[in-house]
């Protein structure tokens, strides 16, 4: 370590003696000349390291900043409010109030014909549909939850709050300049005229975006969620810890406090420091034609990525719990031992109690490098388009970070939005896990 | 469901044999606990784990062995002309079988044959699933009663634990062993594959990369063939770009952080940098395509050059945003170790810090450099995301970093995310592309460490 106590503070005195130093007594105007071109050179390699860093962490700052002001606008929506006529005859016409029914009405008719009551002198088919245009895909969904929650609202006449499409909603988001030649525009005059005379009735509103945090995947921006993925990798983190966690600590145990020094230990060790080193990716090839070709277990599921994952966070694990291991002193081995503890007693009872607080500082910092992990897992096919949120490891499921991957391959504009917003919540989850470990590590970990 | 009930049903007897073999041994001793060779606690784990372990191994290897078995019990039961299918029919009518019996929708309305098929394959595995709750918890009983059964005063419980862990411990360390081998077996046997169909100088010295095989003879644009040379060539590029910003970059935060900063300075700048190497590869990607591609494209335009909007450029330069924490915490270590000795020599002939640097401590630290770069290297080659989202799909055989140019990692996600033909060339192509990057990045890790090593030896 260089303490900058023990090195002469020149840093401090460049910036000082060209200037202003003494006149050395026997130095000519050449040497001078020198000293001070030495003394600028000192200030210039200074300075490169200052650019340097300032580069690295402008970087940083440009990512951060272009995620955060492509991202903000996704954790809000638009609403348009709507009376619509919750119309017996379509939705109930047994008058049974049968659950299974509610389903088989056409919703999305019903809030067409809300709109068409709001607006009656729209006519003609390409402005109907440009009216029907404004309220997203997922109304009728909409729809069939209320009456599924409240069936006694079947009947009546409701002011309902529907999602605009993801095109009307980045209007009224300001993303679409009015101003714009029409044929510019994803949003058409008529629709503006329209979304004018609904925000000056006070029917439009700004809402949280809910959806992004309870639904799964959808086709549709304005109803896409990330809860699916949130789920989906809490499965996956869940297999990875559960195998590389007990897996990692025996054999760190094993290598650091029993393991005879021969060459099968030494295989091990320069195994263990290869794998570490070995490209994501080719894990993922090992996982497809392993466990999917040879054992045949499921395509896309938690299961099968939380393996390979295990695979993959397992050297680091084994590395961070021998670290942690080798700081417990040998005093304290060896006086467990003199009172008579067998080798494996002084380990249980002594030696891995202490060391905890490391393996598990390792263990967090090597589950934050599965969550942020996406390669291996286009290998195994948690690619797919899922709609449904997994109820478990064995279900197909996407991953935060494939979830980020998808969206961002979508041509839509808005995904661009949800993508963002997408990553900044991968990225809290993972300041929050590596909070942890530092927390974990700075309250706990002992030094001697 | 039933897979979670047998387990807990086997942990169940494991904790009952704890319980009984604890028990046992107080009565054993008959009071006097210091009687007995081992604590109590000791018989207990011993019935416990032989009522666990065997049973769980059984549990594992049914598990493994019931797919191939039934799916050749089903198989053997078709008709002569269905057995006769070729490998890949094969496998649509097994697909449909099961399909079928897990009730869901089959491509095509089942004949009465698969129908039947689908079936049997329900009741096999209805038949396996309970015959192997039985064998089973059948295995956990016998282990338990036979362990209890060797319990006595003089038993050597602690010892037989003992051995037992320590035969856990090393197979959990063999897993390091075993995976690498997997990864080694799985390559080359699917490459073996591959260079059956397309011999080996063709893949690497071939000139042209278009892996879309022809369904008909007279098909245009689908030549298959599998020269890769312009992935390798694309590979290098980026990696060239990524290193030419990533080693000055993270080199002079190395020197700047260990010889200059004030502690206060490092620690602010140390831990962003190192968010820098947190960051997950896809939110590099997706910066990638999204702002930096877009950014010299536009740079590019007003300058007059043509940038293409995949360029080797974007992808190169934020590959080497992220490497950069990787080169400056590995430099920084090993120019920590060069001894304070040399600095304060070359201080005493008059040196300033900068030279000393320059002409004494970088000098002395190369081989780590050198190391470091390497390792560096060996990240950008099997880095994925990154290009994957913001390079280029196309194999393009140039050195200008404003087309688009493919790497192999590109290629392996683009070959295998979709369809999953295990037996065309292309999804094949992918495994001896993988292979090439497993070995080259094994040889850039051995290289290095080996000079990191070998340098460190010197001064410690």
């Amino acid at each position: 370590m260089t303490e900058p106590a023990h090195s002469p503070d020149t840093g401090a005195g460049a910036a000082a003696s060209p200037a202003s130093g003494p006149k050395g007594i026997n130095a000519t105007d050449a040497e001078e000349a020198g000293v001070r071109r030495r003394y600028r050179a000192e200030a210039r390699f200074r300075m490169y390291g200052i650019a340097a860093i300032a580069a690295a962490i402008g970087a940083l700052a440009l990512l951060v900043i272009s995620i955060v002001a492509n991202g903000y606008s996704a954790f809000y929506q638009h609403t348009v409010t709507l009376e619509v006529e919750f119309d017996e005859a379509e939705i109930d016409p047994s008058g049974a109030r049968n659950a299974d029914d509610f389903a088989k009405a056409n919703y999305t008719a019903l809030a067409r014909n809300a709109l068409k009551e709001r607006f009656p002198d729209v006519s003609g088919r390409r402005d109907r549909r440009a009216l029907y245009g404004l309220l997203s895909n997922g109304v009728d969904l909409q729809m069939l939850n209320m009456v599924r929650d409240d069936p006694s609202i079947i009947g009546k006449r409701l002011p309902v709050a529907f999602l605009t499409s993801d095109d009307v909603d980045s209007y009224l988001k300001g993303f679409i300049d009015r101003d714009l030649p029409e044929s510019d525009r994803r949003v058409k005059d008529n629709e503006i005229v329209w979304l004018d005379a609904l925000e000056a009735d006070g029917l439009v509103e700004t809402v949280f975006n809910i959806s992004f945090w309870t639904q799964g995947d959808s086709r549709e921006p304005e109803i896409a969620g990330f809860w699916g993925a949130i789920v989906g990798s809490f499965f996956t983190l869940l297999v990875t810890l559960a195998i590389s966690f007990p897996i990692g600590v025996l054999a760190a145990t094993y290598l650091e406090e029993f393991a005879p020094k021969n060459r099968w230990t030494d295989l091990i060790e320069v195994n263990i420091n290869n794998l570490a080193a070995v490209p994501s990716i080719v894990f993922g090839l090992l996982g497809l034609a392993v466990f999917l070709n040879f054992f045949g277990l499921p395509r896309s599921a938690p299961l099968v990525g939380g393996m390979v994952l295990a695979l993959m966070t397992l050297p680091t694990i084994i590395i961070a719990s021998r670290a942690a291991l080798k700081a417990v002193p040998p005093s304290i081995r060896e006086a467990a031992l003199g009172i008579g503890a067998s080798r494996l007693q002084v380990v249980t009872h002594h030696v891995l109690p202490l060391a905890m607080p490391g393996i598990l500082t390792g263990t967090i910092i090597g589950m934050a490098q599965a969550l942020g992990e996406t390669a291996p897992l286009l290998m195994i096919g948690m690619v797919a388009f899922i709609v449904d949120v997994p109820g478990g490891i064995t279900d197909p499921s996407t991953v935060m970070p494939v979830q980020i991957y998808l969206w961002a391959d979508s041509p839509e504009r808005a995904f661009v939005a949800l993508t963002s917003a997408g990553i900044m919540a991968l990225l809290a989850f993972l300041i929050l896990m590596n909070t942890l470990a530092v927390v974990l590590r700075k309250r706990f970990e002992r030094r001697w | 469901m039933e897979t979670w009930l047998l387990i807990a049903l086997v942990l169940m007897v494991a904790a009952f044999g704890s319980f009984r073999g604890k028990g046992r041994a107080v009565a054993l001793a008959d009071g006097g606990v210091g009687r007995l060779h081992s604590l109590p606690g000791y018989h207990g784990a011993f019935v416990a784990l032989w009522a666990a372990l065997p049973a769980l191994a059984a549990f594992v290897i049914w598990v493994i062995a019931e797919g191939p078995i039934i799916q050749s019990l089903v198989l053997s039961g078709l008709s002569p002309e269905t057995q006769a299918l070729q490998q890949d029919r094969m496998s649509l009518v097994l697909n449909d079988i099961r399909n079928i019996a897990s009730g869901d929708i089959a491509s095509r309305s089942p004949s009465p044959e698969i129908q039947e098929a689908a079936d049997r394959y329900k009741s096999l595995s209805a038949i396996s699933t309970y015959a192997m709750m039985v064998l089973v918890l059948a295995i956990a009983a016998a282990g338990l009663w036979l362990a209890q059964g060797k319990l006595s005063v003089e038993f050597r419980a602690r010892n037989n634990v003992e051995r037992i862990v320590s035969v856990i411990m090393i197979s959990a360390s063999a897993i390091a062993i075993l995976t690498t081998i997997g990864i080694v077996l799985s390559l080359l046997f699917e490459s073996w594959r591959f260079f059956l169909r397309v011999p080996l100088d063709d893949f690497l010295f071939g000139l042209e990369w278009s892996p879309q095989t022809a369904i008909r003879a007279d098909q245009v644009g689908a030549s298959g063939s599998f020269g890769a040379i312009p992935i390798f060539a694309g590979t290098m590029l980026i990696t060239l770009i990524a290193m030419i910003v990533a080693v000055p970059l993270g080199l002079m935060s190395a020197i700047f952080m260990s010889e200059y900063a004030s502690p206060r300075a490092r620690a602010v700048a140390k831990p962003l940098l190192e968010v820098l190497a947190g960051v997950p590869t896809v939110v590099y990607g997706f910066f990638a395509a999204l702002t930096i591609a877009p950014l010299f494209r536009g740079m590019g335009e007003s300058i007059g050059l043509d940038v293409s909007s995949e360029s080797a450029l974007a992808a190169g330069v934020v590959m080497g945003v992220m490497i950069i924490p990787f080169v400056s915490s590995l430099s920084d270590d090993v120019m920590n170790s060069v001894p304070q000795s040399l600095r304060d020599g070359s201080y005493a002939l008059g040196a300033t810090k900068s030279e000393t640097i320059k002409q004494v401590v970088l000098p002395a630290a190369l081989p780590g450099v050198v190391g470091a770069v390497l390792l560096a290297v060996s990240r950008a080659i099997g880095e994925t995301m990154i290009v994957v989202m913001a390079a280029g799909l196309a194999a393009n055989l140039t050195a200008n970093p404003f087309e688009a140019v493919t790497t192999v990692t590109v290629q392996i996600v683009t070959l295998l995310v979709g369809d999953q033909e295990f037996d065309s060339s292309k999804t094949l192509s992918a495994f001896a592309l993988g292979l090439v990057l497993f070995f080259v990045t094994l040889a850039l890790n051995v290289v290095a460490l080996r000079v990191v090593r070998k340098y460190r030896e010197k001064y410690d």
